[in-house]
């Protein structure tokens, strides 16, 4: 058998813990081969060790069956090897050739950049591998699914024969995601090789050829992706069964929570991006937000949480007016926020997690009186909560910083959550978590509606929103273009209306 | 693993002391000086008797505060740059208070203090607006603010206080720190109170930072000025409280000054270095405020036992130099030990 790329029996340990342990991969020539593990499963460390960022302790790399040392990226470029980043390397205020020729520019005789030369040759790639990017373009006017190709571009250029793909969905419009999937099926018909490096079990059954599962470290085996189903795979992954489908009760949702009339919100550049939004959340049900990156969601909670002021409009809580009112305000009138960003906004990564779990409510008695700090109560609570929502951390005097991105999650889903707010807003709550995570996450925001509060969801994932949510919003250029029930609709048509197309048929408005 | 890391970070600057010392004699040796009684004088100079024991501690005063006051604004995120002349407008707005006011000791000694505070505070609050409200980066604004510092304090001297004088009268004794009891213990040094206020003020610092709400939110907002919003602080509040309280306790290192060691402030013709040394001393107590006192107590000490070694062994003053600032070159670079000691330890196993 041909295999361009076999890592075999590879071990990599770091100061404590061991990522990779006896990790075999196997690439055959044209094939698309999926990567599956959950996070921290040492997915990114294996590839690291690919393109020669980690030097592996054991085992070894082949590439077109002959033994290789790879010491530096650059070797692997030369080996022909290529990754496609998840976050784009790109200089935003240059073209797509400027991009792509960084480092590696075609020179005239007088020593000046050839940038005739580079562009018919970036066009001609294009046109190839069917990827219609125009070379001229600035990567600052071009969509997320076109920097992406850009970056495919930007490998192809370099002459890679092997391209890794890390999560190469998680940033793209369901729209996007197809057509990522026919370049990478053309790529393929060209004589390229592809490992995919991916949590979500769907795409691998629609693309991949065959699957290597990690978990926590060590390679448990890799199967025929036609031999397999949904199921199998994730519990190969998780190492237990996992159930897809959230179990949940109909909704019975009650009286109004959050009221937003008319809502105008502005960027930092003064542009409008929420335009007259409409929107309201009944007690007892959970209303998910579909729509594509950057059409007005992150402002719209922003603008609710009183993290930035609105313009004009008003957001009503429980028929009280919080419109505009400072985050703490918010917050105590009964808001829980679980961000879009973690790290960013959710966590002060180098406070411990204990400290962290009081970070809306450590002026509020027991955890401190007169100003005083009461650290014994504090951490009574944060040991409370870890208990409760499975935190998995060495202590809670362990930094934030050091917990997997699923357990910072659980941590704020502790804290928001157990303030019992009437209103819970969880932004793209399980961005980047593994299945187990995001099944208990889901569990927790059907438990809050239960309860009887009201939960708002944004998620740039169809599937979480189908799922979870009881009503659907679409929002499209600021505005919630329409209302559709989960089990009424499908991707296409939810890609469609997000996309701002006019739904035909009748019933969908509001 | 926590506890490993309070470790390493008690030794490293011990470790680094140890360099500064033996960099020190290299430097010695190869200038012709013998550095075992170089180093005899540097201990006689700084402990030999009574005398030299009160003015170590006399200096150590001021350099607890100016510490106090970077590593105070250090650990909620900033750099203050400008204890120098948040020390120089407290040492003058001190012993403004100790001529302007008759009072009695109970009053005026206490207002006199805080009035150096209060001053250090409001040349701390000008970088903490302009920070907060219009992102201007402080250590630019405190830089330019001890130069505004020091010229206007001497013209103020020279116009307000005094005829066109160099120097202030001297502050009656209801504004002293000095005191008669001190000042025989050690011979006539001039020890005074404000080793007491330091201390007391390294403990304020400690709570302040370690059980209030004030310091969780300071400490927040240094760490993450997004999630602290997002947690309902107010950003803008603390970087100016930071900043305040920062040069709060420059202030107070000026009122020491004033107060205690000279009695009166005298027209500068350059900068009395004590803020400077705050930010070694800051630097090499870890930003703790237990680890400033040491760390002042170390400067203070080479400090002031630097003054024996030219008449003690003739090495030249400048050199003592030389060792605090090798001293300080290896805290800095204590990421380099961090380094070695953890290749150490991963060959040991």
């Amino acid at each position: 058998m041909d295999y361009v790329i076999e890592m075999l029996n590879i071990r990599k340990e770091f100061p404590g813990i061991v990522a990779n342990d006896n990790i075999t991969v196997q690439l055959k020539k044209g094939e698309i081969h999926a990567l599956l593990g959950e996070n921290g499963a040492g997915k990114s460390t294996l590839m690291n060790v690919l393109f020669g960022l980690y030097q592996p302790e054991k085992g070894e790399i082949r590439v077109n069956g002959e033994k290789v040392e790879i010491s530096n990226p650059n070797i692997a470029n030369d080996l022909g090897i290529g990754m496609v980043h998840q976050h784009f390397m790109l200089v935003e205020p240059f073209t797509v050739t400027q991009n792509i020729i960084l480092g590696n520019e075609p020179k005239t005789k007088t020593g000046k950049i050839n940038i005739k030369k580079a562009e018919k040759e970036i066009q001609e790639l294009s046109d190839r591998y069917g990827l219609s990017v125009d070379p001229s373009a600035k990567i600052s006017d071009i969509s997320v699914g076109m920097q992406q190709r850009v970056e495919i571009l930007k490998t192809l250029y370099r002459g890679a024969e092997v391209l890794i793909f890390d999560e190469p969905t998680a940033v793209l419009t369901p729209q996007e995601i197809t057509e990522l999937i026919e370049i990478m099926r053309s790529l393929i018909k060209e004589g390229k090789s592809i490992i995919l490096i991916t949590h979500k079990l769907k795409e691998i059954m629609e693309v991949c050829d065959r699957c290597t599962v990690i978990r926590k470290g060590k390679g448990i085996g890799t199967v025929e992706v036609e031999e397999t189903n949904v199921d199998e795979l994730a519990s190969l992954m998780v190492g237990r069964e996992v159930s897809f489908k959230t179990d949940k009760k109909e909704a019975t949702p009650t009286e109004n929570v959050l009221k937003v009339k008319d809502l105008y919100v502005r960027d930092s550049r003064k542009v409008d991006l929420v335009k007259g939004l409409d929107l309201d959340i009944r007690a007892g049900e959970i209303v998910g937000i579909a729509g594509i990156d950057g059409n007005g969601q992150t402002e719209l909670i922003e603008a609710i949480t009183g993290l930035r002021k609105s313009h004009s409009g008003s957001i009503q809580l429980n028929n009280k007016d919080i419109t505009n009112l400072s985050p703490r305000k918010v917050t105590e009138s009964g808001v829980g926020h679980i961000p879009q960003d973690r790290h960013k906004y959710g966590l002060v990564l180098d406070y411990p997690i204990g400290e962290n779990i009081v970070l809306q409510t450590y002026y509020q008695k027991p955890y401190s009186k007169a100003t005083v700090l009461n650290y014994k109560e504090i951490y009574d609570k944060a040991e409370e909560l870890i208990e409760e929502y499975d935190v998995r951390t060495p202590s809670a005097q362990t930094l934030a910083r050091a917990l997997s991105g699923g357990n910072q999650q659980k941590a704020i889903i502790g804290r928001e959550v157990d303030r019992s707010p009437d209103l819970l807003i969880a932004a793209q709550p399980t961005r980047g978590l593994d299945v187990g995570a995001i099944e208990f996450i889901h569990k927790k925001l059907i438990e809050e509606r239960d309860k009887g509060k009201a939960v708002l969801l944004v998620s740039f994932e169809l599937d979480e929103i189908m799922d979870v949510s009881d009503r659907i919003a679409v929002m499209f250029d600021g505005k919630i273009v329409a209302y559709v029930k989960p089990e009424e609709t499908n991707e296409q048509e939810l890609g469609l209306l997000m996309a701002g197309s006019q739904l035909n048929k009748a019933g969908g408005s509001q | 693993m926590t506890s490993n890391n309070k470790f390493l970070s008690l030794l490293i600057p011990v470790i680094s002391v140890i360099l500064g010392l033996i960099a020190g004699a290299i430097i010695m040796l190869f200038s012709g000086y013998n550095p075992i009684d170089g180093y005899l004088a540097l201990w006689r100079g700084a402990f030999g008797d009574a005398f030299t024991i009160g003015e170590t501690i006399r200096r150590i005063t001021p350099l607890i505060l100016t510490g106090l006051a970077v590593a105070f604004a250090f650990r909620t995120g900033l750099f203050n740059i400008g204890a120098e002349g948040q020390v120089i407008v407290g040492w003058l707005a001190a012993v403004w208070v100790g001529l302007a006011v008759d009072a009695p000791m109970i009053i005026h000694l206490p207002l006199a203090v805080l009035a150096g505070g209060i001053a250090g505070g409001i040349w701390g609050f000008v970088p903490g607006l302009l920070k907060a409200k219009i992102g201007v980066h402080e250590v630019i604004v405190t830089i330019m603010m001890n130069y505004i510092a020091l010229f206007i304090t001497n013209e103020i001297i020279r116009s307000v206080l005094t005829d066109h004088a160099t120097k202030t009268d001297r502050i009656p004794e209801t504004a002293s720190l000095s005191s008669e009891w001190l000042q025989t213990l050690t011979f006539y040094s001039r020890l005074h109170y404000g080793i007491l206020i330091a201390l007391f003020a390294a403990a304020v610092m400690w709570f302040l930072i370690q059980r209030t709400t004030i310091g969780y939110e300071l400490k927040a907002v240094g760490f993450n000025q997004h999630a602290s919003k997002y947690a309902g602080m107010n950003v803008s509040k603390n970087i100016i409280l930071s900043m305040v309280i920062a040069g709060g306790f420059a202030g107070l290192a000026g009122a020491m000054e004033g107060l205690g060691t000279y009695g009166n402030i005298s027209v500068m013709s350059g900068f009395t270095n004590l803020g400077f040394d705050g930010i070694a001393v800051a630097l090499l107590g870890a930003n703790n405020a237990f680890g400033v006192v040491l760390a002042a107590i170390l400067f203070g000490v080479l400090k002031e036992g630097a003054g024996e070694m030219p008449t003690g062994a003739g090495v030249p003053t400048e050199l003592v130099d030389i060792i605090i600032a090798l001293i300080i070159f290896f805290v800095a670079s204590s990421y380099i030990i961090r380094w070695v000691i953890l290749r150490f330890k991963k060959e040991g196993k």
